[in-house]
């Protein structure tokens, strides 16, 4: 078991633009209208700097510097963990695009942008953060096996850590073969221990139960859930905002999942159930 | 950090398959670096191939290349003997696959994309997107063929993955979330990393050179290694090798290029010692990333000889094996490993002409020696930074 405390969330996805005006929503308390994805520029991208980035670092670079000012920590001392099944789709179709033509000709920005930990990468130079960063894939687990290094890292190192979860649809002819619905994607400063800007508590575990993960009760954040394997926090996200003591089933893998205990703390001003 | 005991370890190259013949090239500089017949790769440069692996044989051994190389690996020096031992010991649940890979199996991908169905754009039906393409697929390799199922996750920061699963896993055993971990991966050569690092100028067309004056860039070599790690014995065995520092960082400074004065590299290297809790001068020898691009070595000479002063014994065994990109980390580690058991300074055959502007102490002949503490140097693409720190028992 591991325990955590959440400082901090960001949030963009289909009908979930920013945290703050998706906690009702995901508390059950609005309804859910599917909408298409718009990413918030983020402050830490200069205007001229943030035509030229992929989706993926976009997309990243928002919940990432959403969590991190809910948080109120500085990105330049705050390590991070990346976690995406898919990674940058679109870059990589052009590669493979490329090396499919008799001239083979790769573009060297698209190559360096091809790592899985390109996010990782441009993070640190934007944030000018020499922290470690990690980046991780877990097929449908990813999120789950971040949540799990996140903790573990906080708790290691005794400094909070910010977790950053993140899938985008593939272009064909990839999507057929992996289908991803929509981007999604989401963002948790976690810290080892209890402080002014907590949320909730997290003790994590990894269990076979024979039991289903938690689903969503709205059909379409459901579909949403199964769709992105970044968007399997979304039960975990709706527990935070619900701001109500209670148990989420995560996906992990073989029938195994990261049970997560989710003590909220503070006044409910911070939680699903303002006014 | 707790020091983790590194109770089994295997490792397959272009230098060969397991350790003995590994440490073979090793004493006597054979290098596994041949012109590129890669496919249909028509690139003046050099790769250090895995062989056999296309082999009628071979070919269903595993769903990809790059699963087919760790397989490899795995079959090495009684390793997946050695974890069923362990797995009976703590117990299947109990025992975490964190391995890393930069590529993955995307050689199957790029054969796809030539193989797209001319009327709808359609990959060929034969193609298995989960166990070849995505990322985890090594990973899941690994836990299917060790028969484990604790937590598993696949590391991929480009060249400094399968140094940084070792911190990785240290965290998770120290947390508790499992009692053992195989580290480890694999990467596998395909034409993305090829014509991608082509494409940046950064191929050299000749065996490459780390640390000589005429260096001009990587060669680019395959292969796959793996370690059981493990909490100590009270009373290790003598030669056991141990894990005692891991130190991760970033530079902040570029996606390709290395801070020119190798600022994020001192760092992981500085990190590496505190969490080992040592000074650099109870390092005896170090096994740099040294990629022999002409930035790269400078960078790393920059931030060795600044934290290390000049009198520290270092060589990059790249010459050897060639870059392995997501997994020189982990071969590197074995690489270290073995110097420690064995008593062997590995030296960079085919480095002819050292660069005097370089101020590190550089091996170029492989010697004899003792050696109780290694650091191993990888970093990559990203700016990501990782330092190992592997030594004896105390």
């Amino acid at each position: 078991m591991i325990e955590a405390y959440v400082e901090g969330v960001g949030l963009c996805g289909p009908g979930l633009q920013g945290w703050e005006s998706s906690r009702t929503v995901l508390a059950g308390i609005r309804p859910y209208l599917s909408m298409p994805v718009v990413v918030p520029p983020s402050a830490l991208l200069p205007a001229n700097e943030r035509r030229r980035m992929v989706s993926t670092v976009k997309l990243t670079m928002a919940v990432g510097s959403e969590a991190i000012f809910h948080a109120g920590r500085d990105a330049a001392v705050t390590p991070t963990v990346f976690t995406s099944s898919s990674g940058d789709g679109d870059t990589i179709h052009q590669i493979l695009e490329a090396l499919a033509t008799p001239e083979r000709e790769v573009s060297p920005t698209r190559f360096h942008n091809s790592v899985h930990n390109a996010p990782a990468g441009y993070w640190s130079i934007a944030t000018r953060s020499r922290e470690p960063t990690t980046a991780l894939c877990g097929y449908d687990a990813s999120f789950a096996a971040g949540l799990l290094d996140a903790a573990a890292q906080a708790k290691d190192e005794g400094r909070p850590v910010a977790l950053i979860a993140y899938d985008l649809p593939y272009p064909e002819p990839l999507h057929t073969v992996r289908p991803v619905v929509s981007s999604f994607a989401t963002a948790l400063v976690l810290n080892p221990q209890a402080t002014d800007h907590s949320l909730a508590r997290l003790i994590i575990a990894l269990r076979r139960t024979g039991n289903e993960p938690t689903p969503m009760p709205d059909p379409a954040l459901e579909k949403l859930r199964r769709g992105n394997p970044a968007a399997r926090s979304l039960p975990l996200l709706a527990a935070l905002a619900r701001h109500a003591p209670e148990t989420v089933a995560v996906d992990y893998r073989d029938g195994k999942h990261l049970m997560v205990d989710v003590s909220p703390i503070g006044s409910q001003s911070r939680g699903g159930q303002a006014a | 950090m707790q020091p983790l005991v590194l109770s089994s370890f295997s490792v397959v190259s272009s230098l060969g398959d397991g350790l003995d013949a590994t440490l073979d090239a090793l004493r006597t500089g054979k290098s596994g670096l041949a012109p590129c017949r890669f496919e249909t790769v028509k690139l003046p440069t050099y790769v250090g191939e895995v062989r056999g692996l296309d082999d009628p044989a071979n070919i269903q051994a595993a769903p990809c290349r790059n699963s087919r190389v760790a397989r490899r690996a795995l079959e090495q020096d009684g390793f997946a003997r050695n974890v069923a031992v362990a797995r009976e010991k703590y117990g299947s649940d109990r025992i975490g696959v964190f391995v890393g890979t930069s590529t993955s199996g995307i050689l199957e991908t790029e054969l796809a994309y030539r193989q797209r169905n001319s009327a709808n754009g359609r990959l060929p039906a034969a193609f298995d997107y989960a166990q070849s393409h995505n990322t985890f697929s090594v990973a899941g390799f690994v836990s299917e063929y060790l028969a484990l199922d604790g937590p598993a996750v696949a590391l991929s920061s480009a060249c400094a993955t399968t140094a940084k699963v070792f911190g990785t896993a240290a965290r998770m055993i120290a947390s508790g979330m499992c009692d053992a971990a195989i580290v480890g991966g694999a990467d596998s050569l395909c034409l993305t990393t090829l014509y991608g690092f082509q494409s940046l100028n950064l191929l050299s067309t000749a065996p490459c050179r780390p640390f000589d004056r005429e260096r001009d860039g990587i060669s680019i070599g395959e292969g796959a290694g793996f370690a059981l790690l493990e909490k100590p014995a009270e009373r290790e065995v003598d030669d056991a090798v141990m894990l005692l520092g891991v130190g991760e960082s970033n530079d902040a400074y570029h996606m390709s290029s290395p801070h020119p004065e190798g600022v994020g590299a001192r760092l992981a290297m500085e990190r590496a010692l505190a969490s080992a809790a040592l000074a650099p001068k109870d390092i005896d020898y170090i096994n740099l990333h040294g990629t022999a691009t002409k930035p790269g070595d400078a960078a790393e000479d920059i931030a060795v000889t600044g934290l290390f002063g000049v009198e520290t014994p270092c060589s990059s065994t790249k010459g050897q094996t060639g870059h392995t990109l997501g997994a020189a980390g982990i071969i590197e580690a074995i690489i270290s490993g073995l110097s420690i058991r064995h008593g062997l300074m590995p030296g960079s055959p085919n480095t002819q002409n050292l660069d005097a502007s370089l101020r590190g102490r550089y091996v170029v002949d492989s010697r004899p020696a003792r050696i109780d503490r290694v650091m191993s140097n990888s970093f990559g693409f990203g700016g990501s930074n990782c330092s190992l720190i592997l030594g004896r028992a105390a």
